[in-house]
């Protein structure tokens, strides 16, 4: 049956933690994790609730798929309002966590209320209990894992929990799993510190039972990781060179956000990119890579695990940063380097490492320290007013930055409420590189237009992986399309918004549609869930998923004109590369993607669409 | 004419062993096309997946017609993605 059909609903006002039989009905319809967890939170919630208040619901959950055979499935979703757009949230991470929570016996877990003091839950199998967590308050996110494992004396629990970030409200604080694996955007790691919910702490010894037809599951797990192995992407490329190999693709074709978003290409991308991080140091003749790392399940193994440069300036005083750790990815490489200019691998493995350490989300946070650059570099913000000098690509500047983030200290405060209300505060709006207050990942939307759609139309604010066009515009998945057109780009964003719907939504990893389409994952819900699980279905749920989270933001008091990007992607053409001279098309494809997605000219789903899909 | 060739990812392993930066600089015939200059690097064509020229894709069926012209920037990567 693919799901436990339990969830436990944990009221930390009143220090409860009561199971209940998961809705099946919404299951039929919403699948599970990100479109399942959405339900009960539009269900639950009023639209409009502060997302730091206890009226807010933060839920962790679980997909169908989530802890089976399927590769990559590991995922979990944590779903709430977000606390740095206002919009709704769900950020996907992977790792072990997700698959813990489903051998404990449990597909979701919803947090309403608000402790009145620090605490943890801990879940052994049915055994769920809400634990003082006064000791683990101000710890950083790798402390507290370890602190909980020693205090059981159990290294398999798996722990997910929030840093000083998330305790001190930093409006893009994530929740961290597995060390550096993370929920990672929107602020849900100040939502869950808004409610003293310092962690939690899952073992299960259960497995997972129940799938539906086993047999036929095992045939279409096994036929589905053979498409993965045998794709040249998902099989190779990934594996060997992870998501970094990105980084001299989108600078040579002109699309590498640079300095704010100022210059779309990094004349310094070459020395934070993939092939440098395998490169030796002249300092230590190693190499930055490891070795490639996979989340529960995973028979892509994508991550990057590096070893930091012991004598670079960020380290060479703290030893704890010298093992081998997480990362670079290419968001966060993109991030913390080209973004603010900075071209030193070692600085940017620095910055990434505290930001996993204390929680933040090293997007918004590197994007928000581009646009304090920008501010500085206008003479708006002074070096009295930061603390140091912040002039675009000083390394120094950014380690120093993530640092005062962190810990809450005198200008790390602003840049913790993120850009959008930074660059408000000090009279420049118009330089936060966001949409619904969340920064852009690393696409510079002159140079690959229809990820400008995505972004603006993106339910959680600006976000690559809620319709990765990307995959069709730059490397031919499914099909390749010019980047440089709008025409066809409303299409497109939306076939892929709904599609990852679903693949959210199961429980398994995105970076599967790269050798998947949803004609694979297909075969294995309909083996693992009773139901019918057919393409019409899928194709209907994914849509059904996306409106749903439409209606949840509209009602927040979001309209059309929060489908928008900023002013200088619109007005300020690209200088270089294939899109010199090109701002984006939005204003040509918005309402066009309105009329493809059954909306009227406001945005609003019209009442025919809403009654196709049940709504 | 001279034109930059880049080869990146596991493509690096074709390039000439002096090379820095996944990059070399090579003279070609006037008016040669894509496919020409990279077949000098006899790299399986299933491994040409990404082929830019300044920064444009070349679709695999225009790499035998597309001339470069001189200071042409021709980069090159194996089947490869990220997010």
């Amino acid at each position: 049956m693919g799901w436990n059909r339990k969830v436990l609903r944990v009221n930390l006002s009143a220090g409860t933690c009561v199971p209940e039989p998961l809705n099946m009905a919404w299951a039929n319809d919403y699948l599970g994790s990100r479109g399942l967890a959405s339900k009960y939170l539009v269900e639950e919630t009023d639209p409009k609730v502060d997302p730091l208040s206890p009226d807010n619901k933060m839920i962790m959950a679980t997909g169908p798929l989530t802890g089976t055979m399927a590769s990559t499935g590991g995922r979990y979703t944590v779903v709430t309002k977000g606390a740095l757009t206002n919009a709704i949230a769900c950020s996907n991470s992977g790792g072990y966590f997700g698959a813990e929570m489903k051998f404990a016996g449990w597909d979701m877990i919803i947090f309403e209320g608000k402790s009145p003091k620090p605490v943890y839950l801990y879940l052994e199998n049915d055994q769920a209990e809400l634990r003082d967590a006064g000791h683990l308050w101000g710890k950083t996110c790798w402390e507290t894992e370890e602190t909980i494992k020693a205090s059981h004396q159990d290294p398999l629990i798996r722990v997910s929990s929030i840093g000083s970030a998330g305790e001190n409200a930093v409006l893009f604080a994530c929740i961290v799993n597995d060390l550096h694996r993370a929920a990672g955007r929107s602020g849900v790691g100040a939502v869950m510190g808004s409610k003293n919910l310092k962690a939690v702490a899952i073992r299960g010894t259960q497995g997972v039972s129940g799938i539906k037809d086993f047999p036929a599951f095992m045939a279409a797990t096994t036929a589905a990781k053979k498409v993965l192995a045998d794709n040249a992407v998902t099989g190779q490329g990934l594996p060997k060179y992870g998501t970094q190999v990105l980084m001299n693709v989108i600078n040579e074709m002109g699309a590498l956000p640079t300095r704010n978003h100022r210059d779309v290409q990094f004349e310094e991308a070459g020395k934070i990119s993939a092939e440098a991080m395998h490169e030796k140091r002249p300092t230590d003749g190693k190499a930055h890579l490891v070795t490639n790392a996979a989340c529960f399940g995973c028979t892509i193994a994508c991550g990057r695990i590096s070893k930091i440069d012991e004598t670079h300036f960020s380290v060479k005083n703290s030893p704890k940063y010298w093992g081998a750790n997480g990362g670079l990815e290419y968001e966060a490489a993109w991030a913390l380097g080209a973004a603010n200019g900075v071209g030193d691998l070692e600085a940017l493995q620095y910055a990434n490492l505290l930001c996993n350490e204390h929680g933040m989300d090293p997007i918004s946070f590197g994007a928000t320290v581009g646009a304090a650059m920008e501010l500085y570099d206008l003479g708006i913000l002074t070096k009295e007013q930061i603390g140091l000098d912040a002039q675009f690509g000083s390394a120094e500047a950014l380690c120093k930055l993530v640092e005062m983030t962190a810990h809450g200290e005198g200008f790390g405060k602003e840049l913790g409420q993120g850009s959008a209300r930074m660059c408000a505060k000090y009279g420049r709006p118009e330089l936060s590189m966001s949409v619904k207050s969340q920064e852009f990942p690393a696409y510079d939307s002159r140079g690959i237009q229809g990820i400008g759609l995505a972004y603006a139309t993106s339910n959680r604010g600006a976000c690559h992986l809620r319709g990765y066009t990307v995959a069709s515009e730059v490397l031919g998945i499914p099909v390749k399309t010019d980047p440089l057109a709008t025409d066809g780009k409303p299409e497109l964003v939306k076939a892929f918004q709904d599609a990852t719907g679903v693949f959210d939504s199961a429980g398994i990893c995105v970076f599967t549609s790269f050798a998947w389409t949803l004609a694979d994952v297909q075969p294995q819900l309909q083996a693992a869930c009773e139901g019918d699980w057919s393409m019409d279905k899928l194709n209907e749920v994914g849509e059904r998923i996306w409106n749903m989270e439409r209606q949840y933001n509209l009602a927040a008091g979001m309209t059309a004109r929060d489908d928008d990007l900023p002013p200088r992607l619109k007005t300020e053409p690209a200088k270089t590369g294939p899109a010199k001279g090109l701002v984006n098309g939005i204003d040509k494809m918005k309402p066009e993607y309105y009329k493809v997605r059954g909306w009227d000219a406001a945005g609003v789903p019209e009442k025919a669409t809403l009654e196709r899909l049940g709504l | 004419m001279r034109v930059t060739v880049k080869l990146y990812a596991t493509l690096s392993d074709y390039l000439p062993s002096a090379s820095k930066n996944n990059r070399v600089e090579l003279v070609a015939a006037e008016g040669a096309c894509v496919q020409e200059v990279l077949q000098q690097f006899a790299m399986p064509a299933k491994l040409t997946h990404l082929v830019l020229v300044n920064g444009v894709f070349i679709p695999p069926e225009a790499r035998p017609t597309t001339p470069l012209q001189e200071g042409d920037v021709l980069a090159v990567w194996p089947p490869i993605a990220g997010g």
